[in-house]
């Protein structure tokens, strides 16, 4: 809603305050960053990118962040092929048992991750995949789905089914449908699944405090572990780094949208 | 043959004969993610329901706890004043934010987008971490306060109930502002104008009009900030410095340090079952799929 009513100065106050304390906290690790101490501080006597050269130096931190990497790609790509086929499945059938397998699918946002993380510590315990990187990927890979269920059926809304009956009365196969006629419409909502699917699991901790010990040892954890045991500058230089990533993500996002918007 | 079978519609014997392994191929479809959600998902869960009533000795043990033991209570007396105030402070804020963006140029609207939905994006660890710098006892906020002279010893802003709040509600906010934007960008600007022109005040407007109309978007957003609160672990066990539990940690202690297997299932499944009781019963009050992007 536009126009003719202006919202009044005591919710404008309330709304501009609400935007810097959302936004301006997570910019002091900008500053915080780039100071000349050795300690947690304001630059004092000039600004030192050494934090970042002692990041970029550490063979922990670069581990720590090649395994993330992995570990949210794999996990995307089981998210996106798994979620993506639900999708179009759900949307096909469009019944009221395949509305239950939706909210199924939507359970990981609703159910709290300790509550998961505690059943698949045993769970993966008899199956053998505790403090292995195919545990961590399966276990984001499967919370992942819901973000691709939600972003392709969004993109399936928009889709005209008469296209993909037009298609198989044509004589096309279900497979040729999906490769031909249904999945180059709805891609770029495939690709905004996949982009948060991607910092689902490039964010997530709890599960991993779970499952994975020491060979699995991802960069939200080796942030965790620095937090509780020493607070460093170096500390602030990824948390820099990250929110430029997920800036570039998000950017990347917004473009899929603007240019599927046309 | 197939440019036939698209002019003319096929005879109704012919389509029923087609429908069942067509439906099949696209039951098929849901395969593989409802084998991943059942075997990697669903069972692990159940299994923390069934340990909650097995583990140490079968029946409802752990459950009697929950009348018995005075440190359960209090765990979850924290966990419940600590998510009331972050949904009281969430809407609150968000209500203002979003009541400001439903009535902004569709210009000035994308920028507080902007500002809202990118908080919402950036690791949990990252603000966890930029709130202990702030508010620590060395930290940003208390050497501010104590070089100009206003403080005279640093104010415990961080690793009690204050800073557990103050870091939900930074992430909760935006989550409170998408539902009750929705709702408010369905109310007719209209009526506001019309309410004006035949002499409401501002406020009178706003009370007499928006905000009954904009009560369903309240609700959601409340429900929707106070169950993702409950199960909060991340950001109460770093700004809560271990003093202040809430039960995500409590649960996490009986597991990997007491290893209380019973105790810390039946917490979880308590959170689990209250979580589903709220959605069942305002399942019955508002669209529910609106709310987690099912529906279209």
């Amino acid at each position: 809603m536009t126009g003719g009513h202006p919202a009044g100065p005591l919710a404008r106050l309330l709304a501009w305050g609400t935007v810097l304390y959302l936004l301006l906290p997570i910019t002091i690790v900008i500053p915080v960053s780039l100071t000349d101490r050795r300690y947690l501080s304001l630059p004092e006597e000039g600004l030192s990118l050494q934090h970042y050269a002692r990041l970029f130096g550490s063979e922990a931190w670069l581990s720590a962040i090649g395994q993330s990497l992995w570990i949210a790609l794999g996990a995307t790509a089981v998210a996106v092929a798994a979620g993506t086929l639900c999708a179009i499945g759900c949307w096909r059938i469009g019944r009221r048992s395949s509305e239950l397998v939706r909210v199924l699918m939507l359970l990981p946002l609703i159910i709290p991750g300790i509550v998961y993380a505690i059943g698949l510590y045993r769970w993966f315990g008899w199956l053998d995949l505790l403090d292995r990187v195919l545990g961590v990927t399966l276990a984001h890979g499967v919370t992942g789905i819901p973000y691709v269920v939600i972003t392709v059926s969004t993109a399936l809304a928009a889709f005209d089914p008469r296209l993909e009956q037009a298609a198989r009365g044509m004589g096309a196969s279900l497979g040729q449908t999906l490769r031909w006629v249904i999945l180059p419409r709805i891609a770029p909502g495939i690709a905004s699944g996949a982009i948060f699917a991607f910092i689902h699991s490039w964010d997530e901790l709890v599960l991993v405090l779970f499952i994975a010990s020491r060979r699995v040892l991802t960069l939200p954890r080796k942030i965790w572990d620095g937090i509780n045991e020493n607070l460093d500058p170096t500390m602030a230089a990824v948390a820099v780094l990250l929110i430029l990533f997920t800036i570039l993500l998000l950017a990347l996002d917004g473009m899929l949208r603007a240019r599927s918007g046309r | 043959m197939p440019r036939d079978a698209a002019v003319l519609p096929a005879a109704p014997a012919a389509r029923s004969g087609f429908a069942l392994p067509r439906e099949t191929g696209w039951w098929l479809l849901l395969l593989p993610a409802f084998l991943l959600m059942t075997v990697l998902y669903l069972a692990p869960i159940l299994q923390v329901l069934a340990i909650s009533v097995t583990e140490p000795a079968p029946g409802l043990g752990n459950y009697e706890r929950l009348l018995t033991s005075p440190g359960l209570q209090r765990v979850i007396g924290t966990t419940l004043r600590i998510c009331l105030i972050t949904t009281l402070v969430s809407l609150l804020l968000g209500y203002a934010l979003s009541y400001v963006i439903a009535l902004a140029s569709p210009r000035a609207r994308r920028w507080w987008l902007l500002g809202v939905l990118l908080p919402l994006w950036i690791s949990v660890l990252v603000r966890a971490f930029a709130w202990v710098t702030l508010l620590r006892r060395q930290g940003l906020v208390n050497e501010g306060l104590l070089s100009l002279g206003l403080i005279e010893a640093p104010l415990p802003l961080v690793w009690n109930e204050f800073g557990i709040v103050v870091g939900m509600v930074h992430y909760m906010v935006p989550y409170a502002v998408l539902p009750m934007l929705a709702a408010m960008r369905e109310i007719d600007p209209r009526l506001l104008a019309a309410a004006r022109g035949l002499g409401a005040s501002r406020g009178t407007a706003f009370r007499r009009v928006f905000l009954p109309l904009s009560a369903p978007g309240l609700v959601a957003a409340g429900l929707l900030v106070f169950i993702v609160s409950l199960g909060f672990y991340i950001t109460p066990a770093i700004l809560g410095g271990g003093k202040t539990l809430m039960a995500a940690e409590w649960i996490k202690l009986q597991i990997l340090d007491l290893v209380r297997w019973g105790m810390g299932a039946m917490l979880a499944t308590m959170l689990v079952v209250t979580i589903l009781t709220l959605l069942g019963v305002f399942s019955r009050l508002l669209d529910l799929r609106r709310l987690f992007g099912g529906g279209r």
